[in-house]
């Protein structure tokens, strides 16, 4: 007998997990809000606008880090070119948000400024429907997943993965740069999509608009949080752990592992596309260089320094980095990339599982050490890392 | 009277300059002088008469016109220089003139146009050959019909080509114009073995018409000479189209070439270990560092010698590469074996620190290289079109590597382990192939051959921290098509998707001819997943 959805849904996750996510709930929804909007400026419990808009900015990576560990932690397929569907989702909103501005633009013309500046007459046909908001959250979410199944039809009907894989992903994201830098392309080219005045009506840069951008992103957060653990709980999940370790037999035993494997990455391809286009508003600019390939192998070491294969992890990780990122850039910026060059070769060389793993290694050290008869620790940590 | 005393004292000055015969040199004719005492436009005949008659006397005199020395009085051309007046034909002093009487002729632009024309045509008759032939080209500008016989004088006595083909391009553009039909026709000839642009247009305007619907007339009236315009304009759309799709060709094979140096590392490295290493490009720019090093030490040490310094480069760029990809080999790769996309993103990180230890080491800037002067220079191919010779170079150091690389791989114990180990590792362990060994050896060649690649991308491109990054993708889509670990794939691989690639460009540009090259190569793995030349053998998995 099958359990009900709800229940298992409910069950995915373990009481101390739905725990935590309230108290995130908590802070995010009424903690913040209040420490921005309501607690004066200069107390110490106030948040700035810099603060709310740098937090809600990593709460959008953590989902694109989730969205990349559901696809590379647990089916093994590394990408190394989800920065396309995280830039895609991102225009997608950006056009809503340009046509937003009206009239307010510096030629005060109905066409966004680049156009107008391009002399073109009129809106491109790609942009119709485009002043539509709801239309807008279609689009982001259905152009990255069109995207990505086509590309994924084709990538995995031929069994191309590995490195093949990876760098065939990095290619196509350098290649949509290309793409979108030229300024016929229609989107701005170099200098992107900025200077946002509205979203749905209300005032971009108002205090109020903000946090409720922040709750949203730190909403969008946890349903990936519960979606994913609820995927690889379920025996989706457990085929494509399988196809990640032993794909042949997989086969041999009679799945397909095409379907679970295109399902799995356009799923990670519109979560992507959909923290794109909460970031967009949040930072006020979206250009071709967030499709640039260093940005999407960047998303790659977030999953790793968290741990691949935890959801948590990734999460973990791509704090850990943004924070450190925003840290090198401001005080020292010539040492981040001798920091993040060591990041990737330290993780992959010594943390092969990650902040998390490490965690759990030295957990299980401590609980081995405190129970008198000592038994070896790893293998318990792997099944636990595999199966988490 | 005046009219015959001047006759007399010209007479009588000719009869001394004969009688003088040993100084006297060969004097202008006076008639040629006439034009000066005239209006400008004979002035300018005059100016026009004395470049086609060429001789010392004539830039003697042209010179005086020029630096404002030049006069008339009662239809006498005197030069004066201080205070002495000399008779303008004949180079004599003449003393019944005083310097101040004498009313020097003003040069305006249209003056000063004509001097130069003149100046042109005269070293045309005597210049050495550069000088010709920048004469040639300033006086086909402005080429008129009262140049011709000079054209014609000068293609008589002309010997080199290039010039040749200046004068009979100008000769014919003068002739087109001409009332006569037979000498239109012979310069619509003409101009059919001149491969340019400008006279492809010319002609083209010869055979069309002008004026709008019934009342255009054709711009050529004379029909054998628009056939034989069409004709020469065929030969030229022939040529130019030739030349333009040679250089295409050898443009995508530069690119082939520099591709292939680039891929060749790869395709070894990633055949024996299976590790794309993304920071292949970053050895490609030690290289390149390592030759702009070696230019500085001999511009300071060795002046004298430092067209040598990229021969010299090649060993010290192979060496330093290698070493760095031993210790990248040693330190890093070597730990992840068996764990290709964390050794992805751990060669990623390393070529992150590479480019950053560069840009503090070097600085940010774009170092520009001095070709050494035997790799300047190219072949001209005529419509625009130069193949450079140190692409040529770089043409033929790829199939250099290429081949001690071949030779390398197939001929010595060392190339026949790697082959072992490329195909399978277990077995060649099995059979006392040191495996790990072999690894570090076929890493620091893959790495050596890639600092190579660096010198070559010096002499044609700008040496800068991030150099390497554009190439690892286009590098790595060549040992995807090519098949992994094959030499004579990643050859036809590389020279195909640069002469392919360049062909796209000039078709749909830069951009769509990269996104179409990567759909190719996306729709040629879902036919052949191996690669061009797939290894033989069973692989249930990998």
């Amino acid at each position: 007998m099958r359990t009900p959805l709800t229940l298992r849904l409910l069950q995915s996750t373990p009481r101390s997990g739905w725990l935590a996510l309230a108290i995130f709930a908590a802070v995010a929804w009424i903690g913040v809000p209040l420490a921005h909007l309501v607690v004066p400026e200069g107390h110490p419990l106030y948040l700035s606008a810099y603060t709310v808009s740098l937090v809600g900015k990593i709460l959008c990576y953590m989902v694109v880090a989730v969205a990349m560990d559901l696809i590379w932690g647990y089916a093994g397929i590394l990408s190394l070119g989800h920065g396309l569907f995280f830039a895609l989702g991102g225009y997608a909103f950006g056009m809503y948000l340009m046509r937003q501005i009206g009239r307010d633009g510096s030629y005060g013309a109905d066409l966004p400024d680049f156009m107008v500046f391009l002399d073109w007459k009129e809106l491109p046909w790609y942009w119709l429907g485009s002043d539509s908001f709801l239309w807008a959250i279609f689009l982001t979410m259905a152009l990255p997943g069109v995207v990505a199944f086509i590309f994924g039809y084709f990538a995995f009907r031929s069994r191309i993965k590995g490195v093949y894989f990876s760098i065939i992903t990095q290619a196509l994201t350098y290649a949509a740069m290309l793409l979108f830098f030229r300024n016929e392309t229609g989107f701005g080219g170099n200098n992107g999509f900025t200077d946002f005045k509205r979203i749905l009506g209300f005032d971009i840069t108002s205090g109020a608009t903000r946090v409720v951008l922040f709750a949203l992103s730190a909403t969008l957060l946890m349903l990936c949080l519960i979606l994913g653990r609820y995927l690889i709980r379920s025996r989706f999940g457990r085929v494509l752990a399988s196809i990640r370790d032993a794909e042949s037999r997989v086969m041999f035993i009679g799945y397909n592992p095409l379907h679970y494997k295109l399902f799995i990455w356009t799923l990670s391809a519109i979560l992507c596309g959909l923290a794109g286009a909460l970031y967009v508003p949040q930072v006020g600019i979206i250009n071709p260089s967030e499709m640039s390939p260093a940005n999407s192998i960047e998303i790659a070491v977030w999953v790793a320094v968290g741990g691949r294969g935890t959801l948590i992890g990734a999460v973990i990780g791509a704090g850990i980095v943004s924070l450190a990122k925003s840290f090198f850039t401001v005080t020292v910026p010539e040492y981040w990339p001798f920091f993040l060059g060591g990041i990737f070769i330290v993780v992959t060389l010594y943390l092969p599982n990650g902040v998390v793993g490490l965690w759990r290694r030295l957990w299980a050290q401590r609980k081995a050490t405190d129970a008198a008869p000592a038994e070896d620790p790893t293998p318990a940590a792997a099944i636990k890392g595999a199966t988490a | 009277m005046k009219f015959l005393s001047n006759f007399v004292f010209r007479l009588g000055l000719w009869c001394a300059a004969m009688a003088l015969a040993v100084s006297a040199h060969a004097a202008v004719h006076p008639d040629t002088l006439v034009g000066f005492a005239g209006d400008f436009s004979g002035r300018i005949a005059a100016i026009e008469a004395l470049g086609a008659e060429g001789g010392d006397d004539a830039r003697r005199i042209l010179d005086a016109l020029e630096a404002g020395n030049l006069g008339v009085i009662d239809n006498r051309v005197l030069i004066v220089e201080g205070d002495t007046v000399l008779d303008a034909a004949s180079g004599e002093a003449v003393t019944d003139i005083l310097a101040s009487e004498v009313d020097t002729l003003t040069v305006n632009n249209r003056i000063r146009r004509a001097l130069s024309s003149a100046r042109a045509a005269l070293i045309l008759i005597s210049g050495s050959q550069p000088e010709r032939l920048a004469a040639a080209n300033t006086l086909g500008e402005s080429a008129s019909p009262t140049l011709l016989p000079l054209f014609e004088r000068a293609l008589a006595a002309e010997e080199d080509a290039s010039v040749r083909a200046v004068l009979i391009r100008a000769a014919a553009r003068v002739n087109l114009t001409d009332p006569d039909p037979t000498l239109r026709r012979k310069a619509a000839q003409d101009l059919g073995s001149v491969t340019d642009p400008a006279v492809r247009n010319l002609l083209a305007a010869l055979v069309g018409k002008t004026g709008e619907g019934s009342a255009a007339t054709w711009a050529e009236p004379d029909a054998s000479v628009r056939e034989a315009a069409a004709e020469s304009l065929r030969a030229i759309d022939r040529r130019i189209t030739l030349a333009q799709s040679t250089g295409t060709i050898f443009t995508g094979l530069s690119l082939g070439s520099i591709l292939l140096l680039a891929a060749l590392g790869l395709a070894i490295t990633y055949g024996v270990m299976g590790v794309i290493n993304m920071a292949h490009g970053e050895l490609l720019m030690v290289g390149a560092y390592a030759t702009f090093v070696v230019q500085g030490l001999f511009r300071t040490y060795l002046p004298n010698w430092i067209d040598a310094y990229v021969i010299v480069a090649l060993p010290v760029a192979f060496t330093i590469a290698a070493l760095v990809g031993v210790v990248m080999e040693r330190l890093v790769l070597r730990h992840l074996y068996g764990r290709p996309l964390e050794s992805l993103l751990a060669t990623w990180g390393l070529s992150l620190v590479l480019i950053q230890a560069a840009r503090v080491i070097f600085g940010p800037q774009n170092l520009e290289l001095a070709n050494p002067t035997w790799m300047s220079g190219g072949i001209d191919l005529g419509a625009g079109v130069v193949l450079p010779f140190n692409r040529i170079v770089i043409i033929f150091f790829a199939g250099f590597v290429l081949l001690l690389l071949w030779m390398m791989m197939q001929k010595t114990r060392l190339g026949m382990f790697v082959r072992a180990v490329t195909q399978n590792r277990a077995m060649a362990g099995c059979v006392g192939v040191p495996t790990a060994r072999v690894d570090t050896l076929a890493f620091a060649i893959g790495s050596g051959v890639a600092g190579l690649g660096g010198v070559a991308l010096s002499q044609i491109a700008n040496v800068g921290p991030a150099m390497g990054q554009g190439y690892i993708v286009d590098a790595f889509m060549v040992v995807v098509l090519g098949g992994v670990g094959q030499l004579a794939g990643a050859v036809w691989a590389a020279l195909g998707l640069g002469v392919v690639s360049k062909f796209l460009e000039g078709w749909a540009g830069a951009v769509i001819a990269k996104i179409l090259v990567l759909l190719f190569i996306i729709i040629f793995i879902q036919k052949r997943p191996q690669g061009i030349f797939a290894l033989k053998g069973r692989f249930a998995d990998d």
